[in-house]
């Protein structure tokens, strides 16, 4: 079943130098399954992944052929519709759970209020659930950190506070953007068993926007390689090591690998046809293949 | 090159005193390129800061070139020996700086002459041209600016350069390019180098040896044929090693 389609959706920015287009055509179908989506700094993977949510800021423009969340038309809401929407049934995890947390507010105080403001009902009821969230996310003193502030908390575990408090209306869809880059490899495992598991319990779709491309082969169940604003391939995540498009072999060669030493990295010749040339992809219409 | 004994780096007074780094030890031949990896508060920045003289609030012993270093002010012929490169290109130049300015300055510092022809050498080191000169930072992507960058610290025409996550703020693409250059570098200036990061194959590609670092300590010293093989003693660095192949199904 498909939660979100989204078809030539486009981003632009008007600037001195006339109109920039961050994402240029973007068309995909979301189910119940872990989509990947990959590119380098400036590739509008992130931008992507804002204009589903409505959070592309005027002068900004999105435009698209389509955009539905479950049939349901979500492109350009008004700020008050699009409010039902983000944070109920779309939720976005940031990169940095420093720049996300409230600083001056307790963490039990801002999943309460994150859950009541969706799901309404008695405080009581909204404590309780943060509670549960955060048992949830694996935290073993939810009490303790109820109460604590964000400073007091290593860079783990406000991710994971946050993946907490965005899961606690139960989205439908979760948007991961760079959800781990900031964290250590131990600490990484951790909080991608969590998203991995709130996917197969609850048949949530999820979005993981990312520029480590061996992660999302080991992660996901499909990956979207964005190059300029456009996806030039889309591929089941574990055929990624067998990519065809010139730019996805080129970044995967570039990247050092413990098990194969060489003297050099081959370094990425970007070709300008990448541009605007074919993308390699399977027909749009064929539904979900690395998914469930 | 460099010999580190009994090092200890500490941070605020007690009782709030952190003890950042504890009894480090690690000799680094002259020409080798060696590794500090870690995750994130294991000390190993801190490490390469002491060395620098960024932090003065440590002990221990600390030899470049055979001569112990002083534990506050540094000389200038220190400085000569020694340079830094840091993590993020973003930050670590002067916004309202031009690449001329923030070349001159550095050659300046080192009473270097024939300033014009150094800034053009400089340039075509780190593979820039000469076109780059009269830029400004905003003007440059972020693997320009580590060149400028390292382009700063080469000034100096050092012998022991530091480099902290020099490509963690990059694509992957470009931290190939920087690299490949990082490489170039040793080898035409017979460089040695010290290199923290946190990505054990970028440290398994760049250096000779390496060391492992846990909460402040040194947990293990290897080569890099050992990471490679697998092969390392204690069970930290095997839990590291297995966290960096990255992700396995729960």
């Amino acid at each position: 079943m498909t939660l979100l389609s989204v078809r030539n959706l486009r981003v632009t920015f008007p600037t001195r130098q006339g109109t920039f287009e961050a994402v240029r055509g973007v068309s995909f179908d979301l189910g119940r399954e872990r989509l990947g989506v990959v590119g380098e700094s400036g590739s509008g993977k992130s931008m992507t992944g804002r204009s589903i949510l409505g959070l592309v800021r005027p002068p900004g423009l999105v435009t698209a052929d389509r955009m539905q969340l479950e049939g349901q038309s979500i492109l350009n809401l008004p700020e008050r519709k699009m409010r039902k929407i983000r944070g109920r049934r779309i939720s976005m995890v940031m990169q940095d759970p420093k720049f996300s947390l409230n600083p001056v507010m307790s963490i039990g105080d801002q999943i309460v209020e994150a859950y009541r403001l969706h799901a309404g009902g008695a405080r009581a009821a909204a404590r309780q659930k943060a509670l549960d969230m955060l048992a949830a996310v694996q935290i073993r003193d939810p009490e303790r950190v109820m109460q604590a502030y964000p400073h007091e908390v290593s860079g783990g575990m406000g991710q994971r506070i946050m993946i907490a408090m965005m899961l606690a209306p139960d989205p439908e869809i979760l948007i991961a953007d760079e959800p781990t880059s900031a964290l250590d490899v131990s600490v990484r495992t951790e909080v991608l068993n969590i998203m991995d598991r709130l996917v197969r319990d609850r048949g949530m779709g999820l979005i993981f926007i990312s520029h480590d491309l061996n992660l999302v082969a080991q992660f996901c169940d499909r990956v979207l390689i964005m190059y300029a604003g456009r996806i030039v391939e889309t591929l089941a995540a574990r055929d990624l090591h067998q990519a065809r498009h010139p730019y996805t072999r080129g970044l995967l060669n570039s990247l050092p690998r413990l098990d194969a030493p060489q003297d050099r990295l081959p370094v990425l010749q970007r070709q300008d046809s990448w541009r605007d040339g074919d993308p390699i992809a399977e027909s749009l219409e064929t539904e979900f293949p690395g998914g469930l | 090159m460099l010999t580190v004994e009994h090092l200890n780096v500490w941070f605020g007074h007690p009782p709030a005193r952190v003890d950042a780094v504890k009894d480090a030890g690690f000799t680094v031949a002259p020409g080798e390129s060696f590794g500090l990896v870690g995750e994130s508060g294991s000390g190993k920045s801190t490490i390469l800061r002491a060395i620098a003289g960024l932090i003065d609030t440590w002990s221990g012993r600390i030899e470049v070139a055979g001569q112990p270093v002083a534990a506050r002010r540094r000389d200038r012929a220190f400085y000569k020996t020694v340079q830094m490169v840091f993590q993020d290109p973003y930050a670590s130049l002067h916004p309202r700086h031009s690449v001329d300015a923030v070349l001159s300055e550095a050659l300046r510092l080192q009473g270097m002459d024939d300033i014009d022809r150094r800034i053009a050498r400089l340039l075509d080191d780190v593979g820039l041209g000469r076109g780059f000169r009269f830029r400004y930072p905003h003007q440059l992507s972020g693997g320009q600016r580590q060149r400028v960058a390292i382009a700063r610290a080469l000034a100096a025409e050092p012998r022991l350069l530091l480099l902290d996550e020099p490509t963690s703020a990059l694509d992957v693409s470009v931290q190939a390019e920087i690299l490949n250059l990082l490489s170039d570098l040793r080898a035409e200036h017979g460089l040695t180098y010290v290199m923290v990061s946190h990505d054990l194959a970028v440290v398994g590609h760049m250096c000779d040896r390496l060391a492992v670092m846990q909460q402040g300590r040194i947990v293990e010293v290897m080569t890099v044929e050992d990471l490679r093989r697998g092969a390392a003693r204690q069970d930290y660095t095997r839990q590291l090693i297995a966290a960096s192949a990255g992700y396995q199904r729960a």
